[in-house]
């Protein structure tokens, strides 16, 4: 293992059902992400491209194999460690969003923060800070269902970066959004990637966004098919 | 998450569905309002009567009879009781008619004077005088000898001697004015008392009177005699009857020095019950008082226990939906690494939350009306009776429905709250 990997998985399947209903949605996948690489996960719906992102998230757990970050097994973490990791070194980005729509943009960048406990005064400067990153100042006290598709993507992203996270695990982000809203989300991501050496995991299907990453993997009935460097 | 943010979180969380969580609080509400006015008035009148317990006689006396078998409730079929040749008996109708009664004579008050820490024994004599009289007309009563010291409240004037040898009596405080004076002016006169022999001859008594006594719910209507005047119109009472009559008791009054413990009155209560005799005290009168209020207040507790049970099954059903609406945000807040617990806890505490106001508004709209009440009592149907508050509101007694009606939304909670913490965070994502 390279001294710079931050993500590995090792033999990775995952399984659901039991006996003659059994369905292999990944089958031993290995993968090697290094610490500030930009990676696209591509499929068609259905390929098991956000099943391979749960189990990198420690969102779920595999039925074989494992996964290790940080040089660490994940298999040998306790669940509060984990729930620690996907708090401090994890910023999650949805296509659906999941903000909080009668709440402000600030209160919803600053969940990850009340979560892992962080005084009120250090999580407010820390939201600003974050929402700032994202030209979002003007909306900081805006309740999010006031907000365009855009915007609100923009708030996530502040949302994922606000607890200065290594990783950011993105599953479709320009999904909802018109083309060149969606760029402009991309150009967001990509510039966190290059400027603050985030590593930047994208879930996608859309080949435009996936050409912009430093690495693509392609992901059919749930195995590894091709790989390709920019 | 901290404790503080669990708290300001499920606050907020609560307000989001504002009309249903305000209809759960209302249903809370009912439950600890009727509680709280319940428990209100049975302390009221608990501790009414507990001030006013001089009024039921002395404390240091125990009213002893002789163990009474019933022949009536005969459960055995051993065959009738032997005839015991030292046993009086009459027969009476307060177990039922028919019923036999053990009465006492001079041998059981000198068994009874045997025992350590009794320092008098008198017997209760029935004394019915026909009528009593001021200035002017006739007026029915009725007399009890009072026995030992008692703490009886006076309106005018004192209580009367038991130890004086001129007759005395204490008056209820609806006589004054009838017997031609008032409650100021008939303390220190004389009063006449009729009473008949057993030939029907009637003769009179007079007697001082030493006070008026003041208005109360128990034993108000009653004139406290002294121990010179019964003899008096006890002797008169009893002219022409057989003396085995006359010297045999159904009840005799035991006196004990007041400074005697709980524990030591046990023990002369026990080396009675040896004996064959059975004693009570007036702190018994007033338990056995006490025991049927809280009944009747335990019935009335159990309509707003019902109210609760009912408003915790609106708690299930209001965080159910809650947890239903709110899976893509507990999605989200595992997938931040929020632990199942604290999502239990969250959950839980917007129940607690709910019980808290709840109970709150009930304990605080609670004391309002008892306040209204009392108020209104005062100057109106309970004007005669000083000292009387119907409702009180303990400090204590308001802590136990609050935090009461906490725990039971506690536990209407942990199904919700339980379901909530076992939610799948890629499910509850996926959820649309």
């Amino acid at each position: 293992m390279n001294q710079n990997t931050i993500i590995e998985a090792k033999n990775l399947s995952k399984v659901y059902g039991k006996n003659e209903v059994a369905f292999k949605a990944l089958d031993n996948i290995n993968l090697d992400i290094k610490k500030g690489e930009s990676i696209a996960i591509v499929g068609k719906s259905g390929s098991g491209k956000s099943t391979l992102m749960h189990l990198l998230a420690l969102l779920d757990k595999p039925s074989k194999g494992t996964v290790i970050i940080n040089s660490k097994d994940s298999l040998l973490m306790s669940p509060s460690e984990i729930e620690k990791l996907r708090n401090k070194i994890f910023g999650f980005v949805f296509q659906q969003f999941f903000l909080n729509s009668t709440d402000t943009a600030l209160n919803n960048v600053l969940l990850p923060l009340k979560i892992g406990k962080v005084s009120p005064k250090e999580r407010k400067k820390r939201a600003q800070d974050a929402i700032n990153d994202v030209e979002l100042s003007d909306k900081i006290n805006v309740k999010t269902m006031n907000l365009s598709g855009g915007q609100k993507q923009r708030v996530c992203i502040a949302r994922a970066i606000v607890n200065q996270p290594d990783i950011i695990f993105a599953d479709e982000p320009t999904g909802n959004l018109d083309s060149q809203t969606g760029k402009n989300v991309e150009d967001l991501l990509f510039k966190l990637n290059k400027d603050q050496g985030i590593t930047l995991i994208i879930v996608t299907h859309d080949e435009d966004i996936a050409s912009r990453c430093d690495r693509q993997v392609f992901i059919k009935d749930g195995k590894l098919i091709n790989e390709s460097r920019k | 998450m901290k404790y503080t943010d669990l708290i300001k979180t499920a606050s907020s969380s609560m307000l989001r569905s504002k009309l249903r969580t305000i209809l759960t609080i209302i249903a809370i509400f009912i439950g600890a309002m009727t509680i709280t006015l319940t428990n209100g008035i049975g302390t009221g009148i608990k501790s009414y009567i507990n001030k006013q317990i001089g009024n039921l006689g002395a404390t240091n006396i125990l009213m002893v009879q002789v163990q009474q078998k019933s022949s009536r409730l005969n459960t055995n079929n051993s065959g009738p009781a032997l005839y015991n040749p030292n046993q009086k008996v009459s027969i009476t109708s307060f177990g039922g008619p028919g019923e036999r009664q053990v009465l006492m004579t001079q041998s059981d008050i000198n068994t009874i004077k045997a025992i350590p820490n009794v320092t008098s024994v008198s017997p209760r004599r029935n004394i019915s005088p026909d009528y009593i009289a001021g200035t002017g007309k006739k007026y029915q009563v009725t007399v009890d000898q009072q026995f030992g010291t008692t703490t009886a409240q006076m309106q005018t004037g004192s209580g009367v001697n038991i130890n004086s040898s001129s007759n005395q009596i204490s008056l209820p405080n609806n006589y004054a004015s009838s017997l031609g004076y008032n409650n100021n002016s008939i303390v220190g006169k004389t009063v006449s008392l009729g009473i008949t022999n057993a030939y029907g001859q009637q003769s009179t008594v007079n007697a001082t009177v030493t006070g008026i006594q003041e208005k109360n719910l128990v034993g108000s209507t009653v004139a406290y005699i002294n121990a010179a005047l019964a003899n008096q119109l006890f002797s008169v009472q009893s002219q022409g009857l057989p003396p085995a009559t006359v010297n045999s008791f159904a009840t005799v009054e035991v006196e004990f020095p007041a400074s005697l413990t709980d524990a030591q009155i046990q023990t002369l209560k026990n080396q009675l019950n040896n004996k064959g005799y059975t004693g009570q005290t007036v702190k018994d009168t007033e338990n056995t008082i006490f025991s049927a209020i809280n009944a009747i207040i335990l019935v009335f507790d159990m309509f707003g226990i019902i109210a609760l049970l009912a408003a915790s099954f609106g708690i299930i059903n209001t965080l159910l939906m809650s947890v239903q609406e709110r899976t893509k945000d507990i999605g989200l807040m595992k997938a931040l690494g929020m632990s199942p617990r604290k999502i239990f806890l969250l959950f839980s505490f917007e129940a607690v939350l709910i019980g808290f106001w709840g109970s709150i508004i009930g304990v605080f709209v609670a004391t309002l009306i008892g306040k209204l009440i009392n108020a209104v009592a005062k100057n109106g149907f309970l004007k005669d009776f000083p000292g009387l508050t119907l409702l009180t509101f303990p400090l204590k007694t308001i802590l136990i429905v609050v935090i009461g009606i906490m725990v039971i939304a506690f536990l209407a909670g942990t199904l919700p709250a339980i379901k909530a913490s076992r939610k799948d965070p890629i499910e509850a994502l996926r959820y649309e």
